[in-house]
């Protein structure tokens, strides 16, 4: 592990939003604004160079202060780390442009909203801290600094549904730490390690690990909003602002996903069987039949928006069955693990692009009508075309329907699931996707339907409806260059890889 | 031999561009506008000409991208690619042509020429794809860049029409992405052309090519309006006229016919086709989608409505040339790939020139028009009588080549599958014929559009007598070199020597 190259970057994605962020709190309105904007366009130029650095020299490594691990902090950046990074970076530069505006626009109504900038900040030092930690206890206090500052932003608005969704969310979020953290004590005091390396290598299967196993995946899929424990993510993320809406769903979720997927794939190996992927693929079929279904029965936007991520969130754990190999299968002769590998980091990229989008597109058009119910979309078209462009563009991607970043993950998921020979999958996948065509198709069909009566359309920002826009072509650009990412990730060294789950102890293989 | 060549590209690429440029634009650059459009529908022509040209010297040309792990965007230039690219590029120019005059004065035309530019890049890309996976690509952004034409006119029932079209192309496009998916699985990335991949598999996966033909065929199908999945068709026909004349006539229909003549010719090979009985069940339906299309023409007064159903029925004759294995059906087929184009194309600007000048939708009303409208109602005979079957016009061409293979390969019951369809046709246009020239108008009729001396608009009419030309010439020049015929014929001739 120490002989990676060691770089300052890891250390600074982490070290430069948190100051800024503190930076921001001096300052009042307008003053945090112009702090936090400049502390989110500092840190995505930092990811991006982190990202470049990682594709010249591989893996780096930075020791926080110069203590070796046990006693002190190592921070880790893989290529897969390098991705989750530089989406957020993406993604989140778009969202804070946006914001920005989007408070000005706010001010007259409301005096300014405080404290939106650090909490931001403060989040995606956290999410950077999250792709970067290395050891169990580090995961712990990331997630924990993710989910304060989540809460927090979700009940910005102080409106009372806010509140009460805010309330769910935090104890959701708390029940979660919880689990997770039991599972690292359990670990903790098996082993006496927390290094993810480490653990790897000296984990015993057992009852103690099953068990820690257990609840560390019960807590990260409370975190992760998986099915069944979806119910506090829809109230929250639509009653949250459109900018932090989108922040929650595009990018906080994802957090609790890159853990599961690294313990899984690095740590539990040994205690995982077949039936535990099956059983996580079983919970992420239901999540997106059920989500498509219940945003498809919704009569408000951000419901129908909130309602699809728990769908969208399903597909990615529907990767779980395809990585986790039955019996007798060896890592070697399963050629589907690139494609499965594949299909969740473009379910990643692609969804945090559209949803993002999405949100943010109904925040506008919560500026412009004062509410989200859909029967006022009409005519949408006729009056904010890059609005109802960018709602089109997103939920294409969504659907899964080329040439965008959905249609890379679903291809790979399909393939995936037929080369495995898990057909049962398929029609889970086509199903998903006709279920989400009828919400997106419901919303299009909508904006080009006549108006019935004049509906006050304010004017809004035309800057907000490029952000959107941006972002929602963004879910389609990220397929150009798949061929050289993918083979970036595959310099990693958990990616294409998957768990052979033989009776009694596992080892990991590379494809 | 394999050169890789931006060409393919270019030739997508010259109605993108157009297209997004137009959206850019503000709605009052008319001028500009239309610059674009027509930059763009010249530019297309030329390309595809040129690379036309090259193809005939025996030059190659290849474009592809890796976009992930096998998964690769290829466009490459073949005969059959080329001949519907050529149909595809040389129609949209006159129907830009038409869709300028018709919607002078209109709402959203910036909206409408984008979407437009945006339909004809994905039928080239159809025409041009190299591989599965980028025509179903191009398929599925069909659909998508159809859509907003079909609802063009805003109203609730434009609107429902759309729905009902994105039901049938939606349900469709995922049955297509099974199949194309479970293709890639069991026989990897599998190139046009390339039929002993499926050849030396057919033995070891029967059962499961089996279903993933079927997979495709009703993907398919859904867009080349085989019974029972033609219902979205008839109801798309609130579209406006050149929408109606490009989408049913060309881009949407023609990309499922073309899909089926890839898939059995290029994809399966038609040996496997045939010795699998894929081709009889693909026959039963064609053949029963022929008389059914036009029965229910024979009921229908909208005129749109009866050239739709019209439509529902010519398509299937290309899935019956390609499901009788031939030489000369395979002509027949391919030929009428274009043969059906042009003929419907002109019908549908026929419908729409008297909706613009006249306000008539129904053939109830069209008793003397022949005489108003003597350009255009000539044309309209000519593609009639084509498509009824009679010598010298293009259908006729059509229909013999049919006949004849199925009197080869001794499937006698397709003759008169072809007799009982050209007497149901003749039984559905010459009432319209016989009103337009021979019955007195039933009252005075002013003309709502008129320019100088012409009967309509001048942007209106050129286009319907340049395809009502075309209809006549493919038919009486086709025995040169160069025809529509000794094209198809050439790639027909082709596929049976492999």
């Amino acid at each position: 592990m120490t002989e990676l190259p060691i770089s300052p970057y890891p250390a600074l994605l982490v070290g430069l939003p948190i100051l800024m962020a503190t930076l921001s709190l001096f300052f009042r309105t307008r003053g945090e604004a112009l702090v936090g904007l400049i502390g989110a366009l500092l840190t995505t130029g930092l990811a991006i160079m982190a990202f470049v650095e990682v594709v010249q020299r591989g893996a780096v490594i930075h020791i926080l202060g110069g203590w070796e691990p046990p006693l002190g902090i190592l921070l880790r950046m893989d290529p897969l780390a390098a991705v989750f990074i530089g989406m957020t970076a993406l993604v989140g530069v778009f969202i804070s442009l946006y914001a920005w505006r989007y408070f000005r626009a706010l001010e007259t109504t409301t005096g300014g909203l405080p404290l939106f900038w650090p909490l931001w900040l403060f989040l995606w030092a956290g999410l950077n801290g999250l792709f970067l930690s290395n050891d169990l206890f580090n995961l712990f206090v990331t997630i924990e600094v993710i989910g304060i500052c989540a809460v927090a932003l979700a009940v910005l608005s102080g409106k009372s549904t806010a509140l009460s969704a805010g309330l769910r969310y935090l104890l959701a979020a708390i029940t979660g730490s919880m689990a997770y953290l039991f599972g690292v004590a359990l670990i903790y005091g098996s082993t006496g390690t927390l290094d993810l390396g480490l653990l790897g290598q000296v984990l015993e299967p057992g009852t103690t690990t099953t068990f820690a196993l257990l609840v560390i995946t019960l807590g990260l899929m409370i975190k992760m909003a998986g099915f069944p424990f979806h119910f506090w993510l829809p109230p929250a993320h639509s009653s949250a602002l459109a900018p932090v809406s989108a922040l929650l769903s595009a990018l906080v979720v994802k957090g609790a996903f890159y853990i599961l997927l690294r313990l899984w794939m690095e740590v539990f190996g040994v205690s995982l069987t077949y039936a535990a992927g099956q059983f996580i693929g079983i919970a992420g079929a239901i999540a997106v039949i059920w989500g498509s279904w219940q945003a498809f029965m919704q009569t408000s936007l951000k419901l129908i928006v909130a309602h699809s991520s728990v769908a969208q969130l399903g597909y990615l754990l529907m990767v779980f069955p395809l990585l986790i190999l039955a019996p007798g299968v060896t890592a070697d002769s399963a050629d589907w693990l690139s494609s499965a590998w594949t299909a969740g980091i473009y379910q990643v990229i692609s969804h945090a692009f559209a949803k993002a989008s999405f949100f943010l597109s109904a925040g506008i058009i919560i500026m412009a009508l004062g509410h989200d119910r859909i029967e006022s979309l009409r005519d949408l078209v006729g009056h904010m075309r890059i609005t109802a462009m960018a709602i089109g563009i997103a939920g294409v991607s969504l659907i899964g329907l080329p040439p965008s970043g959905g249609f890379m993950a679903k291809w790979m998921l399909l393939k995936g699931i037929f080369l495995s020979g898990q057909w049962w999958w398929a029609p889970v996948v086509l199903a998903g996707s006709l279920l989400t065509a009828g919400y997106v198709f419901m919303l299009l069909r909508l904006a080009f339907a006549p108006a019935r009566e004049k509906e006050p359309f304010r004017p809004v920002p035309k800057s907000l409806e490029v952000f959107a826009l941006l972002l929602a072509l963004g879910s389609f650009l990220i397929v150009f260059p798949a061929d050289s990412l993918i083979q970036f990730l595959e310099s990693s060294e958990v990616f294409g890889t998957g768990v052979e789950s033989i009776l009694k102890g596992g080892v990991h293989g590379n494809n | 031999m394999e050169t890789t060549s931006l060409l393919p590209l270019l030739i997508i690429i010259s109605s993108i561009i157009p297209g997004v440029l137009i959206l850019l634009l503000r709605e009052e650059q008319v001028a500009l506008r239309t610059f674009l459009n027509l930059f763009g529908a010249v530019a297309k022509v030329s390309l595809i000409g040129w690379v036309f040209a090259g193809y005939l010297r025996g030059e190659e040309y290849t474009f592809s991208y890796n976009l992930a792990l096998d998964l690769t965007f290829s466009l490459r230039v073949d005969q059959l690619g080329l001949f519907f690219a050529a149909l595809s590029s040389v129609l949209w120019l006159v129907t830009t042509l038409y869709a300028i005059g018709y919607l002078e004065g209109g709402q959203h035309r910036r909206r409408f020429f984008a979407f437009f530019s945006l339909c004809v890049t994905a039928s080239t890309g159809i025409a041009l794809s190299g591989n599965v996976v980028t025509f179903f690509i191009f398929y599925e952004f069909l659909t998508l860049s159809t859509y907003p034409l079909v609802v063009h006119r805003g109203t609730d029932k434009a609107v429902k029409a759309g729905r009902t079209y994105l039901w049938y192309t939606i349900g469709g496009g995922t049955v297509l992405f099974l199949g194309v998916v479970g293709l890639y699985v069991v026989a990897g990335p599998i190139y046009f052309g390339q039929t002993e991949i499926i050849a030396n598999l057919i033995s070891v996966y029967p059962t499961q090519l089996t279903i993933l033909f079927f997979l495709m065929l009703v993907g398919l199908g859904v867009k080349a309006a085989i019974f029972p999945l033609h219902g979205w068709l008839p109801v798309s026909m609130v579209a406006p006229a050149p929408v109606s004349a490009l989408l049913h006539a060309v881009a949407v229909v023609k990309a499922g016919a073309f899909g089926i003549v890839r898939l059995v010719y290029d994809v399966y090979g038609i040996g496997i086709a045939e010795q699998m009985n894929f081709l009889s069940v693909l026959a039963v339906f064609a053949a029963f989608t022929i008389i059914y299309g036009s029965l229910r023409a024979l009921y229908q007064d909208d005129f749109k409505k009866r050239l739709a159903f019209s439509t529902v029925s010519q398509l299937s004759y290309i899935a019956l040339g390609v499901a009788i294995p031939g030489v000369l059906t395979s002509t027949g087929a391919i030929v009428h790939l274009v043969h059906q184009g042009i003929m419907k194309i002109t019908m549908f600007f026929t419908a729409g020139n008297i909706a613009e000048t006249y306000g008539y939708y129904k053939i109830s009303q069209l008793n003397g028009i022949g005489r108003r409208m003597p350009l255009t109602m000539g044309a309209f005979t000519i593609a009639a009588f084509g498509m009824i079957g009679l010598p010298p016009i293009a259908g006729f061409i059509s229909k013999w080549y049919l006949g004849l293979g199925a009197v080869e390969a001794g499937s006698y019951w397709v003759v008169l599958v072809l007799l009982a369809s050209s007497a149901l046709n003749a039984a559905y246009f010459l009432p319209i014929v016989y009103r337009a020239w021979f019955c007195e108008p039933e009252h005075e009729v002013v003309p709502q559009l008129r320019s100088g001396r012409l009967e309509t608009q001048a942007l209106l009419l050129i286009p319907v007598v340049v395809t009502g030309i075309l209809s006549l010439a493919a038919g009486v020049f086709a025995a040169m070199a160069g025809s529509p015929l000794s094209i198809a014929r050439e790639i027909a001739e082709k596929l049976y020597l492999l």
